[in-house]
Parts: C-alpha cells; structure tokens; sequence
C-alpha cells in the first residue's frame, strides 16, 4: 500500500470511531448539564453547567434501582436458561450420535431467521391473555429463554475439541452428563463467555416485548420504564434531556463496561461462526 | 433409560440394546440432552407461527381466558381490513424507504470499514470496540441521544445553521423516515463490520498477492479480490439486515412520537402493535405481520438470486 493509502485509511477509520463514539460521549455531557447546551460550545464539558442534578430527577419519576433490578431479573433468567439448556442441546449437537440430530441442528439455524413480528401477535395472546403471566418475570423470559445463536456457538466450540478426550473418559465409564461437567464445560470456558455476551444484550436492551407484557411500573425493565418517561413525561419538564439521558446513561454502561472488559470474547471468529452456523 | 446403558452406548452397542438404538441413533441421551430446547421451540416458535397464520384468517378478538366464544372463519377478511386501510399501505411505503436507505449503506459502510479494520496492527482492539459499542448499546438508551442531538434546537441543527431542514429532521414528513434510516445503519453497523471481518479472514493472502504482481492497486484489488471474497458475508448481512428493517418498532415508537409526522414514519409492526394490541384487532394485527413475512421473503429471495449466485 502506499503511502497515500495509508493515511486515507488512518482517517476512514478515524471518522468511523468518531461517527460511533462521539454520541455516547455526548449522552454523558448531556446528562451532566444544568441547562441543555446544543451550541457548539456546549459539547465540551463547562465547570459553570455542571450537575448531578439530573440523575436525582430521573430517579424520582422512574425508580432506577427497581429498573436495574427488574433488567438484572429479566436477564439473569435468560442466561441462566440458556447457559443450562443450550449447553446441554450444543454438546448433543456436537459430541453424541442420536437420531434427529441434523434436523435439530436445521432448527437452530432456522429459528434465528424467524421475524418476531410475526410472533407478537401469538405470543402475546398466548402468554398474556391465556397464560395471565403480565407482569410477571416468567412471561417475560420466556420467548428469550434460549439463545439459538448461543446454541451455535457452544456446538461450534464442541465440535472442535478433540473427540479422544471424550472417548476415553467413557472408556474409564464416566456418565455423559460427567463427562459434560468435568471435561466439557472447563474447556469450554471461552465460549460461554462469548454466550453470555451475546445472549446478554438480547434481554437488557429489549423493548417491544416487556413493553407489551407489563402494565405496572414496578415490574417493567430499565428499557421500559425510560421509554415511557421520554414518550409521556419527558417533554413537561423542565430540563426533559438531562432527566432522558441520565436514565440513558444508566442503562447504556453496564453493557459497554461489560463488552470493554471482555472485548477479546466477543471477536468476529466467534460471532461468525455463531451466526453462519 | 437408565444412565447405565447410556454410559456404555457411546463405546459399544449393550447386549438387547439393538431395537432401541436403531430408533433413537448410539447415544439416545442427545434427544435428552436436547429436550428442553425442542419443546421451546415448539412452544415459542413452532406453535405461535401456525397460530399467527390461524389468526389472520378467523375473526379474532380479545376475550377473557377460559370463555368459549366462536371465532368463524373469515377468509381474506382481515387481509382485505389490512391492505385497504391507507395508514397500512403508507406503513409499508415507509418500510420500503426504509430498506432501500438502510441496507445498501449497511453493507457498503461495513464493508468498507472491515477492510480497513482488517489491516490494522496498532489500536486493532480499540476500534473494534469502539464501532461496536452502538450493537451492544439499548436501543432506548441511543435514541434518548439522538433526539438531543436531531431536535430542532440539537447540535445537528446549530451546526448546519441555516441548512438545517424546517421543520426539523424528526417532525419534518421528508427527514423523518431517513434519519430513522441513518440512525439504524448507525446502530447495527458494528454487527455487521464483525461479520465481514470474520469473511475476510477466509479470504486466501494469496489472491491479493498475485494481484498485486498482476499490477492491481488497492481499489482494483479490493473490487476484483475482497468483494467476490466476502460473497457468502453479503448474502448473510443483506439477509439480517433486510429481516432487521421490517421489525422495525423501537425508533418510530421513540424518535417520532409513535410514528410521526402524521404517520410518515409509521412502520407496520408499530401499526400492529396500535391495531391488534391498542385498538383491540388482533386478527387485521396479524394479517399485516403474515404480508409483512411474505414481503421479507420475497426481498430476500431476489437478494440471494442476485448476489448469491456464484459465477
């Protein structure tokens, strides 16, 4: 490449970061000021405009600690669910010789092209109307409870670790499930995180689905809760974008902590083969 | 079946163990171990999908659990509600400029951007992070965001200065389905840029190397090399991203009030939310979701008959 080349792909990358980054960069400034400041001057941060004000505001109209706990809830029971079910389907997938076994592998793939808005409907008169589970955590869970592209990616790691490892520990007669627990799971470690990554992001972001299943405010997810503040409260108060992008901010950096921490499990190797099957 | 049997079956067939194993494969167990998620996915997808379809032919209405009431079957009723209600037509209007912004901007950005990621050595990690922190991000987090940054008053607005459109970018009936275009491609870029990346991994050195002593410069090598090379990654990403686009409900809901100016940016899945769940229709609700599928695949069928071919 020449030089030229160099320098032209220094600066598409650059701009691409900044593209990506500077609103998030904002969301915090924004969320810090007195008095929203959209001027130019107004994106860096000035001593004079400084307040924590608006996160107490937030707070006040949308209990951000039932919020979080709501989320965490929310999330927890779709990675325990995944975690448990989809190793247990990706070993099978990978390692055991069964009958159905390709056409379930057909399935995995399959259900992840399926559109949920053809689902909304159904499930919502099923869960809702005749299974009554508004409001409650299991209807929320329930249509994430297993992640198919986490499912994918544990086959995927499976299938690579050498099948003598497996044969032999039967040879010494240890039960599949053993073999799952003591030989599979441990090497397996940096799949699961990139699972729980991935399956991670699915319930904490969420927001047409609890949107519809819950009614009271005490049960809804962060998502939820901040969404109703900026479609119905927001514009009547005083300083409607500090309040927003307060709530914003707190349900943004778990997520971008979370995937800043653990940067190097979430790599397009992983993701790739997740995805393609 | 006992853990017994099971325990030998992976290394040799048990003694009477013939009948069974030619029914269930060597190690029945896999079924087991696989019950769990089967039974989910008949309950989540498998049943909902053919009751999705049952319902966009019956007349269907809400009624209290456990009540008997008839639900006759009403032909293409629901269909004809659906298609012959303007808002509904101007929903899937608005979804076509949608797709038709959204999903060659995605695949042209991510492409260009994973090619140039692809090559770097320093700060590899940082910027792989930083395009994909908008992915993991919720989408109700970003929009709070870009609302500060789009209204009228926004930093967009005071940079432009008198080029800013008026009305603004989200209540302006021209601006407003773009920007919700923009703000999407935007948002689900950093997905997209790891797919390619992942693609251009399978792409061998050795083609770019004998382009180069073919005298082929980096443009030349990029159109003839890494955009055949990355076929399989385009199929997938217009695929997912034509599939993302008409689920489209978060952002008309929240940028434009629910779908605003005056419907201009209404998508047909808010407009199934506001009939089947607001106004009580679940049956027309549904009958929009079944043409809003078949839509989706006859997209992806042209897609993958266009790109997907390999010449």
């Amino acid at each position: 490449m020449s030089r030229f080349q160099v320098i032209l792909r220094g600066v598409v990358l650059a701009i691409g970061a900044l593209a990506f980054l500077f609103p998030f960069y904002y969301m915090i400034i924004g969320s810090l000021q007195t008095a929203p400041d959209a001027t130019v001057a107004g994106a860096f941060p000035n001593p004079s405009n400084i307040t924590g004000e608006n996160y107490v505001n937030i707070n006040s109209r949308i209990n951000l600690f039932t919020g979080i706990v709501n989320s965490g809830i929310f999330t927890g029971g779709v990675l325990l669910c995944t975690m448990v079910f989809g190793i247990l389907v990706g070993y099978a997938l990978a390692v055991l010789q069964w009958r159905g076994r390709g056409m379930t592998f057909a399935l995995v793939i399959l259900v992840q092209v399926v559109p949920f808005q053809l689902l909304m409907i159904p499930l919502y008169v099923l869960i809702a109307r005749d299974y009554g589970l508004t409001d409650n955590y299991l209807g929320m869970i329930l249509p994430f409870a297993i992640n198919s592209t986490a499912v994918v990616i544990f086959r995927q790691f499976f299938l690579q670790l050498p099948k003598e490892l497996f044969e032999a520990a039967r040879i010494d007669g240890a039960s599949e499930l053993k073999l799952l627990w003591r030989i599979g799971i441990p090497l397996a470690r940096p799949a699961i995180i990139t699972g729980v990554l991935l399956t991670f992001i699915g319930p904490w972001n969420e927001f047409l689905w609890p949107f519809l299943i819950t009614k009271d405010a005490s049960k809804q997810p962060l998502a939820v809760s901040l969404a109703n503040y900026i479609s119905n409260v927001a514009a009547s108060t005083a300083n409607p974008f500090g309040a927003t992008l307060a709530g914003a901010v707190v349900l943004a950096v778990p997520v971008v902590v979370l995937f800043i921490v653990f940067q190097r499990y979430f790599i397009s190797s992983d993701l790739g083969s997740g995805v393609k099957g | 079946m006992s853990t017994a049997t099971a325990r030998r079956a992976g290394v040799t067939l048990p003694p009477g163990g013939g009948m069974r194993h030619r029914i269930f494969g060597r190690n029945p167990l896999g079924l087991l171990f696989s019950a769990p998620y089967l039974v989910f996915v008949i309950l989540i997808f498998a049943y909902p999908l053919g009751y999705a379809v049952w319902i966009a032919f019956h007349d269907f209405f809400f009624a209290a659990p456990g009540a008997q009431v008839d639900r006759p079957f009403v032909g293409l009723e629901n269909f004809v509600t659906a298609l012959t209600d303007p808002a509904v037509l101007r929903s899937f209007v608005n979804v076509g400029i949608f797709l038709v912004i959204n999903v060659p901007l995605t695949v042209v950005l991510s492409m260009l951007l994973a090619t140039a990621l692809n090559r770097v050595v320093h700060l590899r990690a940082f910027l792989r992070v930083a395009f994909y922190v908008p992915y993991v991000s919720a989408s109700v987090a970003v929009v709070a965001v870009w609302l500060f940054l789009f209204n009228g008053g926004g930093l967009v607005n005071s940079i432009l200065g008198p080029l800013a459109p008026d009305p603004s970018w989200l209540i302006n009936s021209a601006w407003a389905m773009p920007t919700i275009a923009i703000f999407v491609t935007w948002k689900q870029l950093g997905f997209y840029i790891l797919l390619y990346l992942s693609a251009l991994q399978n792409v061998p050195k050795e083609l770019y190397e004998s382009a180069s002593t073919d005298g082929a410069g980096a443009v030349r090598q990029f159109w003839s090399v890494t955009v055949p090379g990355v076929r399989p990654a385009t199929v997938l990403v217009l695929l997912v991203s034509t599939i993302t686009g008409a689920n489209l409900f978060t952002e008309p809901y929240l940028l434009t009030g629910g779908g605003g100016p005056d419907g201009a940016s209404a998508s047909p899945v808010l407009l199934m939310y506001q009939k089947g769940l607001q106004q009580g229709q679940p049956d027309v609700a549904s009958a929009i979701g079944v043409v809003l599928v078949i839509g989706v695949l006859i997209i992806a069928f042209i897609q993958n008959r266009l790109v997907g071919r390999e010449d």
